[in-house]
């Protein structure tokens, strides 16, 4: 009864739920604003309540409202409140209130970590899982230095699901705590082959275990590799190895992005890579893999470029399957596909240049992205010899487009392609000016600006186009539509602004200049824009000092009179304007015009002195020059001229501010005496504007003339041309014909070329035989129209290099810039939180939590040592990373699984075991790489190899990575050679077939071991149709194809010709492993040789030792010891006499054999770690004294204990 | 890296967003008001890339989206996701909250957008995808959903 009434009070304060206020706010559609105001009232009242439940209710409703773009900040400590509570329902509730509201400016948000701590160790999977999202989405510096060790501790949770946000989270940690990375890394490379730790795994991806840990991994070395590639090239080989391993296609598109960013750095590892490639290519049916394969393929073809003759197949491939794309009716292909076909355009115009037609057909595609990126494409497929043509086409679009914002689009285009790299492609310039004076016919479009400052730019720098340029400019003054349209709110009036401009500078070309002066003076103009009529009136005068000069040279006193009168009688509409600058200029002019009619009726010369205001040269200056200007000696900018004034803030600012206004109006570079900061602001905006402004014109004439006395002009490469083309066009003219006459000249040139090298040919006819090119014409060939001197910009003398420094400091990657092939120093390990949390609960399925450190003492000892070594170590890593990924890299690519002979030696199982060399090759590689012996011995044995004659063997690891059970956080260091290893043992050999064995257990799948099993035909007989069967017992079972009996024989999925090995790998489900046990099996198969085939068989007993279902897993020194305190472990020990060999060479063999792992090494005193895969901890302490060795063992099941301390005598009495 | 999830009707009304970087909330509706412009003007059969808003990201950016009946949902991904992956991811998404929802349908994300936000939380972590498996997500969402009412029974 009570608890009903508890029930209803409850029931009642639930009044109104997130599905109510959800319907509430639908409700209330008119006065949605109050309403909600309302019911934040109510869950503030409902925020007070005692009652978490009530709590959370309210804290789920405000992360609706949040949706909806409130602000909820102020309820962030109620939103703390319900993350901490019990309740999985109500935690994931605040969790996601806080992952949506929180952020780095939270200033409660440090009140979160204990509870975020606790919640990460929390036995529940999913409140650990709700933790980890949350803060992935607000962790900040603090948080991630706070947590960052417990975080890395999931990484190899025992749950696959923990593992992997644990794994992703870590790239957040990295980012906002970077001294993580480097500690951590190892294990995250670590979780790249997830299942098992000793490095061997790369077989097993055949068989994902958990793909999402994988991928996980993957992921975030993709992302940290994004950013810094130079520092993960290293593990290049991994990443090749899961390439041709994997077949999760999103794991897969990540790796293949990741190389496309690798290859830039090391053009050896393309070369490596096109094939693999291209087989994916050719066999993948995932439009996704495809196209990232093929934009990985176009980046090595990028970083190869030079020097790879025989890569055109792969360009060709490229090219045609990116047309298939472009071709497919899906538009995302389409686009995807245009996308990738640019970045081929960059490297290898040519072959993409070939799909004109396509391109130019997608530019009618009624998908605006197609088109744009259409365009695109066009913006790099020009070159001399298209350009005209493609303007066309595009010219024919413009006028068809619908829609002024595609038009605007195409006609910028135009623009950008014809201007690209100092109008590289133009050959015509003629032609250029028509298209931009068609242009100018566009209404309503917004980039009348951008043609104007073409038409300027193109007649300051291109001189000789400068009499073509003013009849075209003349006869758009005078043509009446630009200013009939002006009056509506249309841009393209600007072009006026050029024209006036062109036609007053360079009047001396003026055919008709009086008419010219006339257009310019119509009563119509004043309808232009205030700017564009100053120019107007600037450039009148000039061309009235012109005209002056011409007739007075002429000797007509009265002609030179008359104009003065026009002048007299028109300006005056200009003084008149009621723009400022307009009616200064004018009333300026018209003074001045006054004047000249006085001294004209003096019958004074004057047209000299007139012409003189506008002497001088104009020439474009770099858009640099300004800051090259070197500071000269003595001169410190940073000295303040005047002390400032101390007194008031306001008296600082004024200036300033005065400044700043003056700048707005003027925006001319002016010598100023702002500050620094000023200064660095200013250039940093101009920099970002140029930046933005793909059309930005780098040398834009200043309006303002200068005048020179000109030492600088004549050393400005100056061309003078003669034209080949008439230069008088009546009318405007249609730039078609432009192309015709293009077409007729080039080909004029041709001929001229064709009979000069025939002519050169049969003088070379009589000397050596030289290849002559064929006769094809490209690009260099074609010589342009004109003479085209673009005058180069210019720069102050002595101009300094360029300063700039290109990388952002505030970039937050950069942090990440760092070396992960250093070893760790202690100095880096990551913070471990003390004297917290200790009491925490634990079983013994969870992975290691941490606790504070057992006793410092031996420590401190501990690290001189280990520092010593290290210092040695670091030398020898460095150079062996290097030479290993040269190694790695060096050779051809691996041909396929191609099989390297196993050593025929029958040695075998035993330490001194020669390499394997089964493994294929890139896993060869890899094992190399982290093959913590010196490179030397691998030389050696190399050499040992060719000399037997082994033609094959390009090259032999020692398949002994896993000699030292890599100490990952306080490694053991060697100090002495060890001598090679393999794990495979002998399991049955005869005449014919030899097979060796290595089990490997993995964390994946419980109870699931691995059996990879490699036969070496030793015959001279192929062998074909083998068949593996084995009795099952009750305890291990082996997992067969489904529908396949328990009787039938398991097939090896290949054939061995005579002197082949090859692996193949079964897996066995183990019920109980805390015993070992064997199992008998038989090997079927057919040898067939030039006499016949005869059926054989070879039986076999599989082993399955305790130390099998060991699985490397590096542990730290706090958790070792927390696990060992903990009590819930049997203990057992043994020892072993007489034995001589050293201790390193000792814990490189329990490492090896029995799959633990050093956790930390005290002079000649060792513990050890390792885990079932059943999750069985295993720890030893390993003691040595003169002549023997004691090994004490903990582990949470006593008969897996003494079972494996028993298999551990066995190998220790060997040594 | 994904920058931001938005789903919205085809008037805009937000449905849930998801940002993986800080915005103030301000920008945060000026953000989905002014992608939803750029998708909305888009036909149905043209390609689902656009190249980003002013607001979020720049150069590097581009929406990814797919419309469903009444709803866009929108990606905005850097240049380090595939754009056709994106799209299929697009997919895994909804098809998993059609099987959570049980044939879904714009009320249901009105109603319940904490659990869509669940649900996404399976797909896709602090913007970085972490699952694309459908069966792996449904699994983890319905165990937690399992664990939610063993906690709700407890209640009373």
């Amino acid at each position: 009864m009570a608890l009903k009434m508890v029930k209803g009070s409850i029931d009642r304060m639930f009044d109104k739920n997130l599905q109510d206020l959800v319907r509430g706010i639908r409700n209330h559609k008119e006065d949605e604003a109050k309403y909600i105001s309302q019911c934040i009232d109510e869950i503030k009242q409902e925020l007070k309540q005692d009652n978490i439940a009530v709590k959370a209710n309210a804290v789920c409703k405000l992360t609706y409202l949040q949706m909806l773009g409130y602000d909820i900040s102020w309820a962030a400590f109620n939103i703390i409140e319900v993350m901490s509570a019990s309740k999985f329902t109500f935690k994931r509730i605040g969790y996601l209130a806080a992952s949506q509201s929180f952020h780095e400016g939270t200033d409660v948000i440090m009140l979160t970590t204990n509870q975020i701590r606790k919640d990460l160790s929390s036995p529940s999977q999913y409140d650990t899982g709700v933790a980890l999202t949350g803060l992935s989405c607000f962790v900040t510096p603090d948080l991630a230095r706070d947590l960052a060790n417990d975080i890395m501790t999931l990484m190899s949770h025992t749950k696959p699901y923990i593992r992997k946000k644990a794994v992703l989270i870590m790239y957040k940690v990295f980012l906002k705590y970077p001294e993580s990375l480097r500690p951590a890394f190892p294990r995250l490379k670590e979780k790249l082959e997830d299942p098992d730790p000793g490095g061997r795994t790369g077989m097993l991806m055949r068989t994902p275990r958990s793909p999402g840990v994988q991928s996980a991994a993957v992921n975030v070395i993709c992302e940290l590799a994004r950013r810094n590639p130079k520092n993960y090239l290293s593990l290049a080989p991994l990443f090749f190895k899961l390439m041709t391993s994997s077949t999760n296609n999103w794991v897969l598109i990540k790796i293949i992005k990741l190389f496309g960013a690798l290859t830039p750095l090391e053009p050896r590892l393309g070369k490596k890579l096109i094939e693999p490639l291209t087989n994916l290519i050719h066999s993948t049916s995932a439009m996704s893999l495809l196209y990232e394969c093929v934009n990985t393929v176009i980046a090595v073809l990028i970083s190869l470029s030079s020097g790879m003759p025989n890569h055109s197949a792969s360009i060709q491939l490229c090219v045609q399957k990116l047309r298939i794309l472009i071709e497919d009716s899906d538009q995302n292909l389409k686009y995807l596909g245009l996308l990738a076909m640019s970045k081929i355009l960059k490297t290898h115009p040519k072959s993409v240049q070939s799909h004109k037609d396509l391109i130019l057909q997608c530019l009618d595609d009624k998908d605006e992205s197609i088109r744009l990126r259409a365009l695109d494409l066009l913006y790099g497929m020009v070159s001399k010899k298209n350009l005209m043509e493609i303007v066309k086409k595009l010219m024919t679009h413009v006028d068809k487009a619908e829609g002024t914002t595609y038009r605007d689009e195409l006609l910028t285009k135009i623009i950008d392609i014809c201007s690209q790299s100092n109008y590289q492609y133009i050959t015509n310039f003629e032609w250029y000016i028509s298209i931009l004076v068609e242009l100018t016919r566009l209404e309503g479009t917004r980039h009348g600006h951008l043609i104007a400052a073409q038409m300027l730019d193109v007649a300051i720098r291109v001189k000789a186009i400068r009499k073509f340029a003013v009849s075209q400019m003349s006869a758009l003054l005078d043509s009446a539509h630009l200013l009939a349209s002006s009056t509506q709110r249309n841009g393209i009036c600007e072009v006026l602004y050029a024209a006036a401009w062109i036609c007053g500078e360079f009047s001396e070309h003026l055919q008709e200049p009086h008419h010219t002066l006339e257009a310019m003076l119509r009563p119509r103009v004043t309808t232009l824009p205030g700017h564009i009529q100053a120019v107007y009136v600037q450039n009148v005068v000039k061309l009235y000092a012109s005209i002056l000069q011409q007739k007075e040279q002429a000797g007509e006193a009265e002609g030179a009179q008359a104009v003065t009168q026009l002048m007299v009688d028109r300006l005056p509409q200009f003084v008149q304007s009621a723009d400022l600058e307009v009616q200064e200029r004018a009333s300026c002019i018209l003074q001045l015009v006054k004047h000249i009619q006085k001294l004209q009726a003096k019958d004074v010369p004057v047209a000299e002195e007139v012409s003189a205001l506008f002497a001088g040269e104009l020439n474009p200056v770099a858009p640099k020059a300004q800051k090259k200007v070197p500071v000269p000696e003595g001169l410190d900018l940073d000295a303040w001229i005047n002390e400032p004034l101390s007194d008031s803030e306001s008296e600082d600012e004024r200036p300033r501010a005065v400044f700043h206004e003056e700048e707005q109006r003027r925006p001319k570079h002016r010598p100023s005496e702002a500050d620094e900061e000023e200064l660095a602001r200013r250039r940093e905006a101009r920099k970002q504007e140029q930046a933005n402004n793909p059309f930005y014109i780098k040398s834009s004439p200043s309006p303002q003339k200068r005048y020179q006395d000109t030492p600088g002009v004549e050393h400005i490469p100056v061309v003078q041309i003669d034209l080949s083309v008439p230069l008088k066009v009546p009318g405007l003219p249609m730039s078609d014909q432009y192309v015709k006459l293009e077409e007729e000249r080039r080909h004029r040139q041709k001929l001229e070329k064709d009979k000069r090298r025939k002519k050169r040919k049969e003088k070379e006819k009589k000397g050596k035989r030289r290849h002559s090119s064929l006769p094809t014409e490209s690009d260099e060939d074609i010589a342009p129209a004109q003479q085209v001197d673009i005058v180069t910009e210019e720069m102050p003398e002595n101009a300094l290099p360029s300063d700039e420094d290109d990388k952002d400091p505030n970039d937050p990657y950069r942090a990440l810039d760092i070396d992960l092939d250093k070893p760790l120093a202690d100095s880096e390990k990551l913070p471990i939180q003390k004297h917290r949390n200790t009491e925490t609960s634990k079983s013994p399925e969870k992975d290691v939590p941490m606790v504070e450190k057992k006793s410092k003492k031996p420590k401190k000892k501990e690290k001189k040592h280990k520092e010593k070594e290290r210092d040695k170590e670091k030398r020898k890593e460095k150079e062996k990373k290097a030479e290993d990924l040269d190694f790695w890299l060096s050779t051809t690519p691996p041909p396929a699984p191609a099989p390297a002979p196993v050593p025929s030696t029958d040695e075998c199982e035993d330490a001194k075991t020669e390499a394997q060399g089964e493994e294929d090759d890139a896993e060869g590689q890899d094992q190399d790489k982290k093959s913590p012996k010196p490179k030397k011995k691998k030389h050696r044995k190399e050499k040992e190899e060719r000399t037997k004659g082994k033609k094959k063997s390009k090259k032999q690891p020692p398949g002994s990575e896993e000699a030292a059970g890599e100490p990952v956080q306080n490694g053991a260091p060697e100090e002495e050679q060890l001598p090679p290893e393999s794990s495979y043992s002998l399991l049955a050999e005869n005449s014919y077939v030899k097979m060796t064995c290595d089990i490997r257990g993995s964390l994946q799948e419980d109870s699931q071991v691995t059996v990879a099993i490699v036969l070496e035909n030793r015959s001279s007989s192929i062998l074909k149709g083998m068949e593996l069967s084995v009795l099952d017992s009750l305890n291990a079972r082996m997992a067969r194809p489904q529908g396949s009996s328990v009787h039938d024989g398991v097939p090896v999925p290949f054939q061995l010709p005579p002197g082949v090995s090859n692996e193949a790998q079964y897996v066995f489900t183990i019920q109980s492993i805390v015993m070992a046990q064997k199992l008998k099996g038989t090997l079927s198969f057919i040898a067939k040789n030039d006499e016949g085939a005869t059926h054989e068989k070879l039986d076999f007993r599989l082993h399955f030792s305790c130390s099998s279902y060991l699985i490397t897993t590096p542990c730290y020194s706090d958790a070792f010891a927390k696990l060992l305190e903990s009590g819930d472990l049997s203990m057992s020990s043994v020892k072993v006499d007489g034995i001589r060999m050293s201790f390193q060479n000792l814990l490189a063999k329990i490492c090896f054999h029995h799959h633990f792992s050093v956790v930390e090494r005290v002079d000649s005193c060792a513990s050890m770690y390792s885990r079932s895969i059943q999750g069985h901890h295993v720890c030893l302490l390993v003691k040595k004294g003169e002549n023997s060795v004691s090994v004490d063992g903990k582990c949470s099941d006593s008969t897996l204990l003494s079972n494996l301390l028993e298999e551990m005598k066995a190998t220790l009495a060997k040594c | 890296m994904i920058q931001a999830i938005l789903v919205f009707n085809n008037h805009g009304k937000p449905r849930l967003v998801r940002f993986y970087q800080r915005f103030p909330e301000e920008i945060q509706q000026q953000i989905v008001r002014e992608t939803f412009h750029l998708v909305l003007k888009r036909d149905d059969n043209i390609c689902n890339f656009l190249e980003g808003g002013s607001l979020i990201g720049g150069s590097d950016y581009k929406l990814i989206y797919r419309h469903y009946a009444t709803l866009y949902f929108v990606f905005c991904v850097d240049s380090s996701e595939s754009e056709l992956g994106i799209l299929d991811l697009i997919q895994v998404f909804v098809e998993t909250l059609d099987k959570c929802f049980e044939n879904v349908c714009e009320l249901d994300l009105i109603f319940h957008m904490d659990k869509v936000h669940y649900i996404l939380q399976e797909v896709v972590m602090g913007g970085m995808v972490l699952e694309t498996n459908m069966n792996e997500i449904v699994a983890q969402i319905e165990a937690q959903n399992r664990l939610e009412k063993s906690e709700d029974q407890v209640l009373g």
